[in-house]
């Protein structure tokens, strides 16, 4: 039944003032932060350095190292890949770069999601990295986020590793029997195994459904959330209205 | 079929904690689960539901709590029939202990598993602290009110899950095989548990010895009926009565 628990992949443990504030300020900054990128002219170059630094002077206040957030960026790779091969396919005008002939509209397509995706995966990342899975559900919660959709984020959260153990359980008793998945004609029994853990966890689910339903559960879950001070409102907004400052700048700016 | 209880007659004024009337029910696929059970257990009672394996005991607790509904027949808890508008408050009333407590224990931690209940009754703020604080403490779990169910031990959980159903401040407390996968010391400390609750319960079990245990009174369920209701002493020691109900004492026990 243990192991696999309490380690997190993106969660990282500290007490910083970004660690402290409450979950529901961290997720709408963080999803009015992206929103402002989005929205600024992709020929704005310098904007985009000022939002990297906005990100980079959370990340202090966070006592949070960038190599956390490089490592894990990883996962935008093969945005990165169809970014560098714009240039190359698009059409119209051509520009000379190190003599290589690239499409202007391309390299400018190819730059947009490049760097309006690092800084959207970035923001996330910090937004994660600061707030617990749970942490994450209850701010959702409190900002009127539908209750099915928590209910369901609560479960997974809870049932992932009671899941994930009954698997390792069922891959210990397949090994203990000579099972070798090494060998192509022997994966039909891990492809079963994924079967009979399917139906495990439905029938799971049915029971858990069965005991919440005989504690007088109704569909939605019990809030016992308190709200966030009008000032803890105002710290978290503060990054979100340097970056909608950028952006206003970025448009009406000569 | 004896139908006297080991307990003293006592003047009782108030209505029994749950009364069973000829419950019939058969699933949506045709198998019929149960054949008219009548059952009434007063106030303060404890009571063990034995039976072997698909004789209806859980379908039995099912309806308990209006989880299951649709057959014949007739249940009240505490003098409150169970209808379709009285459901949540039945379920109130009726605290089911589920045999996993991974079925049971669904939040992040301790303290807010045990809270769910009681909050969906509609209890909040300091009441809710309290109420949450009393039942760690009837399990003596208090001290891990902030820790993730996954971290503690089968015992524990199960204890938990005890006080997950405490809190609701049921009339009677249903324990579907209690101690199940349980570890001699933890199936002991459980015990003390419960016999220190001092509430009225239906316990379903195969473990004849821990019904001996905790309750003066058992009733004996087959294919549907119950074949038999009188003190679990008289019960046990019937050996005939036991193996024809695939039922038996583990090596070593003899209570005739």
């Amino acid at each position: 039944m243990s192991g696999g628990h309490g380690v997190h992949v993106l969660y990282r443990t500290g007490t910083s003032p970004v660690h402290r504030l409450a979950p529901q300020v961290k997720i709408v900054a963080a999803l009015l932060g992206v929103i402002c990128v989005v929205a600024t002219p992709r020929t704005e170059f310098w904007a985009f350095g000022v939002y990297l630094a906005l990100l980079a002077g959370i990340w202090v206040v966070a006592g949070v190292p960038a190599g956390h957030f490089a490592r894990r960026a990883v996962i935008e790779v093969p945005f990165v890949v169809i970014a560098l091969v714009m240039p190359f396919l698009g059409g119209g005008p051509r520009l000379s770069v190190l003599g290589l002939s690239l499409s202007e509209p391309g390299t400018l397509a190819g730059w947009n999601i490049l760097a309006k995706g690092t800084i959207g995966v970035l923001a996330s990342l910090t937004l994660a990295a600061t707030t617990t899975p749970g942490e994450l559900i209850v701010g959702l919660q409190r900002l009127r986020a539908p209750a099915v959709l928590t209910t369901i984020a609560t479960l997974m959260l809870r049932y992932l590793e009671v899941i994930a153990a009954e698997a390792r359980r069922m891959r210990t008793a397949r090994i203990s029997r000579g099972h070798d998945p090494r060998f192509l004609w022997q994966v039909g029994a891990t492809a079963r195994g994924i079967g009979a853990l399917f139906v495990r966890s439905y029938e799971r689910g049915e029971r858990v459904h069965l005991a919440m339903v005989s504690r007088g559960w109704t569909g939605t879950m019990p809030d016992r959330g308190g709200t966030a001070a009008p000032l803890s409102w105002l710290a978290g907004l503060t990054p979100v209205l340097a970056t909608a400052f950028v952006l206003g700048a970025a448009v009406w700016l000569p | 079929m004896a139908a006297v209880s080991e307990e003293p007659v006592r003047l009782r004024t108030g209505p029994p904690a749950l009364l069973v009337e000829r419950l019939a029910y058969a699933y949506p696929d045709g198998h019929q689960a149960l054949f008219g059970i009548d059952l009434r257990v007063e106030p303060g009672e404890r009571v063990a539901v034995l039976g072997p394996n698909g004789a209806g005991k859980t379908t039995l607790v099912l309806h308990l709590n209006g989880v299951l509904s649709g057959g014949s027949g007739s249940i009240s808890v505490a003098g409150l029939p169970l209808t379709k508008q009285a459901l949540r408050e039945v379920r109130r009333r009726v605290g089911i202990v589920f045999q996993d407590p991974d079925d049971q224990l669904f939040m992040p931690t301790v303290g807010e598993d045990v809270a769910f209940g009681p909050a969906n009754f509609g209890l909040s703020g300091a009441e809710l602290d309290a109420r949450v604080r009393a039942a760690l403490d009837a399990v003596g779990m208090a001290a891990h009110t902030d820790r993730s169910p996954l971290h503690l031990s089968g015992g524990q959980r199960r204890r938990v899950a005890l006080a997950t159903v405490l809190a609701c401040d049921p009339e009677i407390l249903v324990l579907d095989e209690p101690s199940a996968n349980l570890e001699p010391v933890a199936r002991r400390e459980l015990a003390e548990v419960l016999l220190a609750l001092d509430r009225t319960m239906l316990m379903v079990t195969h473990d004849l010895p821990y019904a001996a245990q905790l309750c003066p009174r058992s009733v004996l369920i087959d294919d549907g009926v119950i074949v038999a209701d009188g003190p679990t002493r008289d019960l046990l020691a019937d050996a005939d009565l036991l193996a024809a109900h695939r039922l038996e004492l583990p090596y070593g026990f003899r209570l005739d």
